[in-house]
Formats: structure tokens, C-alpha cells, sequence
């Protein structure tokens, strides 16, 4: 069972959808019982950032994630969810994130037409059985901020936006995926399969 | 690197895809799902579906064919007509929209761009703004499905919709709608230098020259038509495939 989390922001019937196409069992849930017995989590995200983390406040679901997340169990932030996952995003202000990865959100710069929306390249950085197969297909990105990790060795994809932007991290059982997965056709069902497959 | 889009646009009326000249004498063409699914397989980048009727009755239906379409289509897609407030924002994008566009009710209160924007996020705000050069000849706003001159300039009015919170702009030329003589390159190319989000050229699509036209410069990051890509004149497949061959970066289909 893969957990959907919701907190009151994002189109996680997409995700779910897709999910349930590719033949994965999951569940749309703010229940902190039922991302304890998950076999992983995907938090998703459309919206802002501040608006975001207040919601998940108000849910009282970090500690149940920070759990969850430590005790190993795969993790997949999808956009906004991803970025959640830093420690800091600048998105209209200056805005704590979960702190489970090192770097910041930031705002591209005022040159290049933001959002970043369409469908852009991935560049492989570092090789990972997640992204098997993916290398230099396209992907769908909606997105006015993007991620400046610590450490490039948490990179998998890389996307070209004037500048690289970092399109699929990981680091040990955390997952992210900038550009929308569950909206980017066949290639985004397959990265969707890769990380459902981690828990089978 | 980033592509250029090519959208289908889908006027849904009482359930059913329409399309009209000049927004008037609607036809009735397919099933909006069936369809939707259609163009993802053959390469759209992204769908527009349009609720022309925008009446209370109507909109379950239409908020069904979202929904059902969410189950069915993998590719990003907006709703527009009929928004007027954040809960039908809220609404739109609960039942699997990724974007969602406001027209009309922008116009008459610009803050609902503003509140949706920060509410969630600039990137699903799309400014879409019916244009016309009027009898005074001078390019104006238009409202109410084409039918009022608000007297607004389009140049101000979209700069003023990017500052509050927009993050796209569609920009649909009325006289060039439907008459399938191109897209409206003045019109459309002066408002992408004047704000700095995407841009999506509507209205006037007849053949696969007036998409290269309208893209090769690479100012404009997508063309969005109907009814050539409804009554089959263009496949989205050969488009790509001629645009490509033409230099335009585009997703190509296996």
C-alpha cells in the first residue's frame, strides 16, 4: 500500500490514478495510522510553499513522516513535495521546510520566463536503478522555484532551464521528482513503476 | 531543453466537445474523454477544456468529464470558463485539473488572480484574454465569451495580470478565431515582450504553417487550436514531426 498524504493542498487524484493504473495499491490519507502501515509514502504538492507547510502543520503529520522517514520506509516528494523536503525555500518570503535534505528553494532568475512550464529533457547525473531506461526523455514541469541541493551526488536527473535544475533527487530512502510524474505520459509512468517497485 | 507545447483546446458543452466561428454557431463534434485520451496518445503536450455553458446546471457534468478524464489522460491540463471564485478554483483542481484559466471574472475582479495565486500557486493561474482591435482601433479587452469591449488595453491588462500573480498567458485574437487563417503573430508576439511568463498563442489555426509561424522565433511557448485538430485536417503527430524537422524544440512521439 503506497500512501497518498493528503494536507489539504495539490491534485493528488492524479497521482492516485496513475498509482492505480500501473496496478499499485494506495490510499488518499491524512490518517497517521494508515502512513504508519504503508509499505510508502508520496507527498504531493501543488501550490505554494508557505501555504503548504502550514497545512502540514496544522495536520500534525510531520512528526508521523519524520518517523516514518527515518525508520527507512521509501518516501517520493512530487513538485512542491519535493521541495518540502529541504530546509529552507525562499517562495515569497523566507520559509522553513521538513529539513530531511540539505539546500534551499529558490526563485529562477528574472532572464528566463518563470514558471519553468513544459516539457524539458532529463540529463542523467547519477545512476540510479529508479531511473533505468529514462535517460534524455521528457518530462512535464510546472514549477517558479527549484531546488539548490547541498550535494550534487543526490542528483539523478538534471533538466537544462538556462541553468540545471535538479529533476529527480534521492538520497538513501528519500525520493523527489520535480516535474509532475503522474502527468508526463508514458515516461512519468515509468518513473512512477521504478519507485512503486522499490516496496514489492 | 524546454519544448514548445501544442495544445487541443476542448469547448465542452451539456458534456459533449463543441466548436464554433467566432464563438457563435456551436457545433457538436465527439465525447470530451474519448477524445482527450485521443490527443495524449497522439502527442498533445497539454489539453484545454473549456465550459462554454458555465451555467450551475451544467457544471457537475462538466466537473464529471474532468474527473473522468483525470482517470484516462496522463498529460497536464487546464479548465477554464465559468471561474469565478477560489472555491471554484478549489473545485476544478480537486477533481484533477493542473491549471486552471480565468477570463472574464479577471476582468471584473482582478484580485481572484491575486487570491488564487497565493493560494495555489502562481504556476496553475492562467490569464487568458480574449483580444480585438476595436473601432477605435486600438487592441482591447473583450468579455463575455467576445461579446463586450471593455475598453482595457491588452498590453496593460496582461502585464497587469503577470504582476498579479498570473502564470501564464493565453492570448485568443477573435477576429482570427476560427477562420483558420493563422494565429494573430502581432498581437501575440507584442505581449510576449511585455511579460515574462509563458505565452500561448489561440484562435486562427488552419494548417501546420501558421504553428510554425507563430513558434519559430521561439518567443511564444506554445499554439493552442480546436477545430483542426478536431475534424482530423491536422494530426498532432505530423505536426510535431514537421515542426521539429522546421527547428522548433518539440517533444516528439515514438
Amino acid at each position: 500500500m503506497i500512501a497518498i498524504v493528503d494536507y489539504g493542498v495539490g491534485n493528488l487524484k492524479s497521482v492516485y490514478k496513475a498509482l492505480e493504473k500501473l496496478g499499485f495499491e494506495a490510499i488518499i490519507t491524512s490518517k497517521e495510522e494508515e502512513i504508519n502501515q504503508s509499505k510508502a509514502i508520496i507527498l504531493p504538492g501543488v501550490g505554494a510553499f508557505k501555504d503548504a507547510m502550514d497545512h502540514l502543520i496544522e495536520s500534525g503529520l510531520i512528526d508521523c513522516l519524520k518517523k516514518n522517514v527515518k525508520e527507512g520506509k521509501p518516501i517520493l516528494g512530487i513538485c512542491l513535495g519535493m521541495q518540502l523536503f529541504y530546509e529552507k525555500s525562499y517562495e515569497d518570503g523566507a520559509w522553513n521546510g521538513l529539513g530531511l535534505l540539505e539546500g534551499e528553494v529558490v526563485r529562477f532568475e528574472d532572464q528566463l520566463k518563470v514558471p519553468h512550464m513544459g516539457w524539458n529533457d532529463l540529463i542523467e547525473g547519477v545512476k540510479d536503478e529508479i531511473g533505468k531506461d529514462i535517460n534524455g526523455e521528457y518530462v512535464y514541469f510546472v514549477h517558479s522555484y527549484y531546488v539548490k541541493p547541498k550535494r550534487k551526488e543526490e542528483v539523478l536527473f538534471w533538466t537544462n532551464y538556462g541553468i540545471e535544475v535538479p529533476a529527480v533527487i534521492r538520497k538513501d530512502n528519500i525520493f523527489g521528482m520535480q516535474f509532475h510524474p503522474e502527468k508526463s505520459g508514458e515516461t512519468g509512468m515509468r518513473l512512477l513503476k521504478n519507485f512503486g517497485e522499490l516496496i514489492k | 531543453m524546454l519544448t514548445k507545447r501544442i495544445i487541443p483546446c476542448l469547448d465542452v458543452n451539456k458534456g459533449r466537445v463543441v466548436k464554433g466561428k467566432k464563438f457563435k454557431n456551436l457545433v457538436d463534434v465527439e465525447d470530451p474523454v474519448k477524445l482527450a485520451k485521443f490527443y495524449s496518445d497522439e502527442g498533445a503536450d497539454e489539453l484545454v477544456f473549456y465550459d462554454i455553458t458555465a451555467s450551475n446546471e451544467n457544471r457537475d457534468i462538466f466537473l464529471n468529464v474532468v474527473e473522468k478524464t483525470a482517470q484516462e489522460v496522463y498529460i497536464p491540463f487546464t479548465i477554464g470558463g465559468g471561474i469565478r471564485t477560489i472555491d471554484d478554483f478549489t473545485k476544478v483542481l480537486r477533481a484533477g485539473a493542473d491549471k486552471v484559466s480565468v477570463n472574464s471574472a479577471a476582468v471584473k475582479n482582478p484580485k481572484i488572480i491575486q487570491e488564487s495565486a497565493l493560494k495555489f500557486g502562481r504556476q496553475c493561474v492562467v490569464l487568458s484574454i480574449d483580444a480585438k482591435k476595436n473601432e477605435e482601433g486600438f487592441w482591447s479587452v473583450y468579455i463575455n465569451g467576445g461579446r463586450v469591449d471593455t475598453k482595457m488595453d491588452v498590453l496593460k491588462w496582461a502585464k497587469e495580470g503577470e504582476r498579479l500573480g498570473a502564470g501564464e498567458i493565453v492570448i485568443n485574437s477573435i477576429d482570427t478565431d476560427g477562420v483558420k487563417d493563422g494565429y494573430d503573430l502581432f498581437i501575440t508576439k507584442e505581449i510576449a515582450k511585455c511579460v515574462n511568463i509563458p505565452v500561448i498563442a489561440s484562435g486562427g489555426a488552419g494548417k501546420k504553417e501558421d504553428f510554425l509561424k507563430v513558434l519559430k522565433d521561439g518567443s511564444i511557448d506554445g499554439a493552442l487550436a480546436a477545430s483542426v485538430f478536431h475534424y482530423g485536417e491536422i494530426k498532432i503527430k505530423a505536426l510535431k514531426e514537421y515542426l521539429y524537422e522546421n527547428d522548433v524544440a518539440i517533444r516528439r512521439i515514438k
